[in-house]
């Protein structure tokens, strides 16, 4: 049997339990915990002059109210500003409750417990609360202006400036580059918000120990290992005292990387103080206003070109809405301003952002962070570019193209991790070049001219990315061999659906040569493994997946050595398989890693039949050295740590052809093409359903879902039935071809997958409407009522 | 009784008994317990997920004597006496998973899994009522059912792979 | 996301549930399907002092379809009318409309009656009422049912004409007369969405094959179903010398949509219009026996 599995469609681990009702989520746990409700602001911006919760005093079920001024200290204070940098000179983050002033619908004013949710929300129900309204803010446009202000202190609503400027090879300026070239273009660019929005909400659940002083939280997060070190500190507690275990995971996107959040320090606060289990399971109306959102950006681009369409110069302008707080800095706007010239040599390039408060749901990175806003100006920068030369839209991103023999390659920014932002490996063309034949983009022409003969409106519209994944600064992996002959792995990070389970086994068995069946993978269980950082970033597999590699390489290497004085060989001429380990080349001895495991340690109580077998191992001991040898430890277990020296940067190139309705302006897509390159692929079964699922999640914000705030910052569609997630419907189906450029910063040659899918899309489809319709798309989403008022003004 | 005039101190309890997978099964509840948090939290069935609880996501999805129905827009007091499957209830009775559950994790059709038990007992009645789906039935059929992970090919490729192990077995999907 | 506190009544027979009703004073509600209903609960947006449930009122869970129409019962799920092949031949326009009522499984529990009683203008059943001059039987305790035609049941949005304590009991689908067709169209943001526009058509021709009658009602134009009669508009020439589009712009002109987050009120007109000229196409192309006309788009 070959334990050659990486690479392998291998069928996932996780899906036994969640096909059958037997995974467990976070409000599957906690049966008798008393539930939370908040009480929470209808205003986007107001002043509280009183709190009045005597109504709610007497409803039946009622635990506990509390509100800022019961907060204690350290409890009380704001919540933390994760990534500081020093363009963020205004950063502001919340107070768990609100103190004085609310900022956005939906911050959590009071905090209401009792003994179960019904009755925690009528109690909820009855607290009144008196605000003195103030002007919201709304809109990045009107934000800048100043009139009025999200935070006192913040003049201009402006929390962050950056600008990074890369001079032309002969050290012009991207304006000056500009203004030098043959052509011109400048426009402005729309993209309004979306958001993560997976299925399951956000949860918290806790369990205070009195007896050991011990707390253990449960909740649905991207991060277990810092909600418990930001809970320690916040309780006071010593951080061995606190657990946090991230359950199943309902999804996650990118919005369950932010902690703590309010609930994941007042939820453990109450559970101490009350003595008793306490859960908060967060409710879909809840998720829509007291999460966090993204994508919302406005643009504005001034591009040089040549007759070639290739880019001289190009200086980008933008306005980040990052809603009423910071608490996860400017990293969207960063990437943006980083990732924007994807597979591109660009002559010089000038990018300014400004990252401003508004009194709405605050903006932390969902799938794709930044990078949707980024390639969809890069990529309407293409196109008009063809448009304005009269050249085939594919023809000028190949003149453009890094080549193959240019890697590494430095874009001369510093990325997201502050590191210089240096492509490791891809090959452009030949992304291009698949997906051309993928779509039949070279014989589009025909199959448009022949739809038109029968009144019907196509379009075809192309997309590429480069995505800087993989971000460090480490994670860690821990794998233990018992007497059983079981793999026992673990890593700090949190799974929310991706199958880490079953990736990390197949790396796991891989490297130690051992069915993939005796392998089993904990993920965020700080019980298990302390130091991470999280899920996000599409840095799981690069991370986790190297550093379970490099840890399973230090077990092997003492399996080996044990193996090897066991059978009175050379460990370099011994192998792993199937479990055993033997000579090479000779089958008939060996000795399987349940007896090297048993071997490994010298207290040989016989506990179980291994320990029994492993007796006629034991050779004679060396009365002059110790049981355990110096730098030696009992056990077959490893531990290792992955620290890339920088991102690696996987790319990919999407198309989609469109049928618009000439009478009713619906947007249909008909074909849906990706080529995608993240190095090599641990499950290609999963990289695809990542890739699906991205994309789905692309279509929907090109095409359906957008939060739509009202001027006084009421969000108007905070409902399923009016946030317009897609179903199986609205989705195409998906054709896709990969590429696999190893990347040579990491041992196993990966890079990640999990964004990919959503980062071109709303540039594909902008793309592709404009070729069906021809006029300029240059807002996204697009409703059928948007294409027909776009129709209606360019008729004028 | 009603909100604006104070919340009921000791709301009214009714006895709800439910044939739930074949057992019956009962418990005192307000007569706004809703159905999925009876499912899940007085009778401890979990499978059951909540995803919006405004009857849109189709997460809560339970079979109602046989039909797919939203378990967070139905009372459990309303459908006392009537027979629920849960995801629970949908492997054979030697535990053996049925073909859609097969189906499912043959054919990575889910990811979280948070959203996979409403859509199992979709295409449990789905395919128990339509056994040779075409795909245009099948996208129908699961079109009231929201997927944030997959982008919902592979749950389409799986639906028509179940009626495929469904025949083969030569046995009912339900 | 939870309901607030009711009083429960689980009547069994209409009587008691109509005693019950009027005993309620005006704050109860009544649930049946309680697909529109229990949302706004959960929402927290309803607060009823007291449910009647009439799930139990087994008489009520009637589909009878007569020569001269389908009458259907309180408690008949949209999902069982929408099967009955003896309902698509006295009133085909129920199946076509009902197809885009939300999603299957919402079609299990949701019903034809409560639909039309939470008489929501963007939903598609009070336009098929409408079109069809159809009738909403309504029952109250101590007094004999009248019978509300449709043209007088909608009042306004979510308004039907039943005061407190009174019960939709069944509404009236009048058949199709003879050379009659019937086309219902829509365009929806999501497949299942509530329409952004919609337009629900019947057509009559005379022994000339010429049209008789015309009329359509529109969905998410007006506070009610729109209903107009475009008779005078179709000009009694055969169907396929109409001028469809002068015909569509006259009801383009006399629609008066509202704008809302999904379309502009500019928007709904136009598609109106659109759809109004595809659906009327259709029921004519019907009405003539030519079949195979509800493919198109």
């Amino acid at each position: 049997m070959s334990t050659r599995l990486f690479g392998e469609p291998v069928a996932r681990r996780e899906d036994g339990r969640l096909v059958t009702g037997q995974g467990r989520y976070l409000d599957d746990l906690g049966h008798d915990a008393l539930a939370a409700a908040f009480v929470r602001s209808p205003h986007a911006h107001a002043r509280i002059r009183d709190i009045d919760v005597s109504a709610a005093l007497d409803a039946d079920g009622l635990v506990a109210i509390y509100t800022y001024e019961d907060l204690p200290e350290r409890v009380r204070d704001p919540l933390p500003l994760l990534i500081p940098h020093p363009a963020l000179t205004h950063g502001r983050t919340a107070y768990p409750l609100a103190r004085d002033v609310v900022r956005h619908v939906g911050e959590p004013v009071v905090m209401v417990v009792a003994r179960d949710r019904y009755l925690a929300e009528d109690a909820a129900a009855l607290i009144e609360v008196d605000y003195e309204q103030l002007k919201p803010v709304v809109g990045v446009e009107e934000a800048v202006q100043g009139a009025h202000l999200v935070h006192q202190d913040v003049p201009g609503n402006v929390g962050a400036h950056l600008v990074q400027e890369v001079p032309s090879p002969g050290g012009a300026g991207a304006e000056q580059e500009v203004d030098a070239a043959p052509h011109r273009l400048s426009f402005r660019l729309d993209i309004e918000r979306s958001a993560s929005m997976p299925l399951e909400g956000r949860g918290v659940y806790a369990r205070w120990d009195a007896d050991d002083g011990s707390l253990r939280v449960y909740s649905s997060t991207q991060t277990s290992t810092s909600v418990r070190m930001a809970v320690a500190a916040k309780l006071g507690l010593p951080l061995p005292k606190v657990e946090v275990i991230a359950p199943d995971v309902g999804g996650g996107f990118g919005v369950k990387i932010v902690h703590p959040w309010p609930e994941e320090v007042l939820v453990p606060w109450a559970a101490m103080l009350l003595g008793r289990e306490v859960k908060w399971t967060e409710d879909r109306r809840e998720h829509f206003v007291a999460s966090a959102h993204e994508r919302a950006q406005v643009q504005q681009v001034r591009v040089g070109f040549d007759d070639e369409g290739r880019v001289l110069g190009l200086s980008v302008t933008i306005l980040h809405d990052h809603g009423a707080y910071t608490p996860y800095g400017i990293i969207v706007p960063i990437i943006t301003a980083t990732q924007l010239l994807g597979p591109y040599k660009i002559g010089a390039y000038r990018v300014e952002f400004s990252s401003i408060y508004t009194n709405t749901v605050q903006v932390t990175p969902y799938r794709g962070a930044g990078r949707p806003q980024a390639v969809f100006c890069m990529e309407r920068t293409m196109d008009k570019i063809a448009a304005y030369l009269g050249r085939d839209r594919a023809q000028v991103r190949a003149a453009n193209f890094i080549q193959p023999d240019e890697f590494p390659y430095d874009q001369g920014l510093l990325f997201q991790d502050g590191r210089p932002l240096i492509y490791d490996s891809g090959d452009y063309p030949e992304s291009l070049r698949l997906l051309k034949e993928l779509v039949g983009w070279d014989d589009f022409h025909e199959v448009k001219a022949e739809a038109a003969r029968h009144g019907r409106r196509l379009g075809i519209g192309i997309g590429c990315y480069v995505e800087g994944t993989g971000v460090g600064p480490y994670e860690g992996g821990h794998v233990q061999v018992t007497s059983d002959g079981r793999v026992h792995v673990s890593t700090g990070l949190t799974s929310q659906g991706q199958g880490h389970e079953t990736v990390f086994a197949q790396i796991a068995a891989t490297e130690l040569g051992v069915p993939l069946d005796r392998v089993s993978v904990v993920t965020g269980d700080t019980r298990r493994f302390g130091y991470a950082v999280g899920t996000f970033a599409s840095r799981a597999a690069v991370l986790s997946g190297n550093a379970i590699a490099l840890a399973c390489r230090k077990v092997r290497e003492k399996a080996l050595r044990v193996a090897a004085e066991a059978l009175e060989a050379d460990p370099r001429d011994l192998e792993i398989e199937d479990g055993v380990v033997r000579v090479a080349g000779n089958p008939g001895a060996g000795v399987p890693l349940a007896t090297v495991a048993v071997l490994s340690n010298p207290l040989r109580y016989a506990f179980d039949e291994e320990a029994v077998r492993a007796t006629q191992f034991a050779g004679t001991a060396d009365l002059s050295r110790p049981p355990v040898d110096d730098g030696d430890e009992p056990g077959l277990e490893g531990r290792d740590y992955y620290s890339p020296v920088r991102s690696t940067f996987a790319s990919g190139m999407h198309a989609a052809v469109v049928e618009t309705d000439p009478d009713t302006a619906e947007i249909r897509i008909l074909r849906y093409a990706v080529v995608h390159d993240c190095g090599r692929m641990i499950n290609p079964m999963i990289v695809e359903g990542q890739i699906h699922g991205g994309v789905a999640q692309g279509v929907g914000g090109a095409l359906y879902e957008r939060m739509v705030y009202d001027g006084h910052g009421q969000l108007l569609n905070a409902s399923f039935m009016d946030f317009l997630m897609p179903y199986a419907t609205e989705v195409p189906y998906i054709q896709t071809a990969h590429l696999e450029t190893p990347s040579p910063l990491n041992p196993l040659g990966i890079k990640g997958a999990g964004e990919a899918g959503v980062i071109p899309v709303s540039a594909v489809i902008a793309s592709a409407v404009e070729d069906a319709e021809g006029i300029p798309v240059d807002r996204m989403p697009i409703s059928p009522s948007e294409l027909h008022e776009l129709r209606r003004t360019s008729r004028r | 009784m009603s909100g604006k005039r104070g919340w009921p101190v000791g709301e009214a309890l009714h006895e709800v008994s439910l044939t739930v997978n074949g057992v019956v099964r009962q418990a005192r509840v307000p007569a706004r317990r809703l159905l999925s948090d009876f499912l899940r939290h007085d009778l401890g069935l979990t499978g059951t997920h909540v995803g919006c609880e405004h009857g849109v996501c189709g997460c809560c999805t339970v079979l109602l004597d046989g039909a797919p129905v939203r378990s967070c827009l139905t009372f459990a007091v309303t459908v006392a006496g009537q027979e629920i499957t849960t995801v629970e209830g949908l492997a054979g009775p030697d535990g053996e998973p049925s073909p859609v559950q097969r189906a499912f994790a043959e054919c990575h059709a889910l990811q979280c899994g948070f959203c996979t038990p409403g859509f199992l007992c979709t295409v449990t009645a789905l395919l128990r009522d339509n056994p040779e789906p075409d795909e245009l039935h099948i996208v129908e059929g699961i079109s009231g059912n929201l997927c944030r992970c997959t982008g919902y090919q592979n749950i389409v490729k799986a639906v028509g792979r179940a009626a495929e192990l469904a025949r083969e077995g030569g046995e009912g999907t339900a | 996301m939870k309901p607030p506190p009711f009083d429960y009544h689980a009547p069994h027979d209409l009587d008691e549930a109509l005693a019950v009703l009027a005993g309620t004073g005006g704050d109860g509600k009544v649930l049946a399907g309680g697909q529109s209903l229990i949302p706004l609960m959960n929402m927290r947006l309803a607060a009823p002092a007291h449910l009647v449930d009439i799930n139990r009122l087994a008489g009520l869970a009637t589909v009878e379809a007569g020569a001269d129409g389908v009458r259907v019962g309180a408690l008949a799920r949209h999902a069982e009318v929408e099967r009955s092949e003896r309902v698509a031949q006295v009133q085909p326009l129920l199946r076509s409309a009902l197809g885009h009522v939300a999603h299957p499984v919402i079609r299990n529990r949701g019903t034809v009656v409560g639909s039309l009683a939470h008489a929501d203008p963007s939903a598609e059943l009070p336009a098929v009422l409408a079109v069809l001059g159809g009738s909403v039987r309504v029952a109250r305790h101590g007094a004999p049912p009248r019978d509300v035609p449709a043209g007088e049941f909608f009042l306004g949005p979510l308004e039907p004409a039943l005061a407190p304590g009174e019960l939709a009991v069944s509404a009236f689908f009048p058949a199709v007369p003879p050379r009659t067709g019937t086309a219902f169209v829509e365009v929806a943001r999501r497949h299942g969405d509530y329409a952004m526009a919609g337009v629900a058509a019947v057509v009559t021709l005379d022994d000339d094959q010429r049209i008789a009658a015309a009329l359509v009602a529109c969905v998410s134009a007006g506070p009610v179903p729109v209903v107009l009669d475009l008779t005078a508009a179709c000009g009694r020439r055969p169907a396929a010398s109409t001028d469809w589009a002068a015909v569509a712009a006259e009801v383009r002109d006399r629609v008066d949509p509202d704008g809302d987050i999904h379309a502009t009120a500019g928007y709904r007109r136009h598609l109106t219009g659109v759809l109004a000229r595809r659906a009327l196409r259709i029921a004519a192309a019907e009405a003539a026996g030519e079949y195979g006309w509800t493919d198109e788009r």
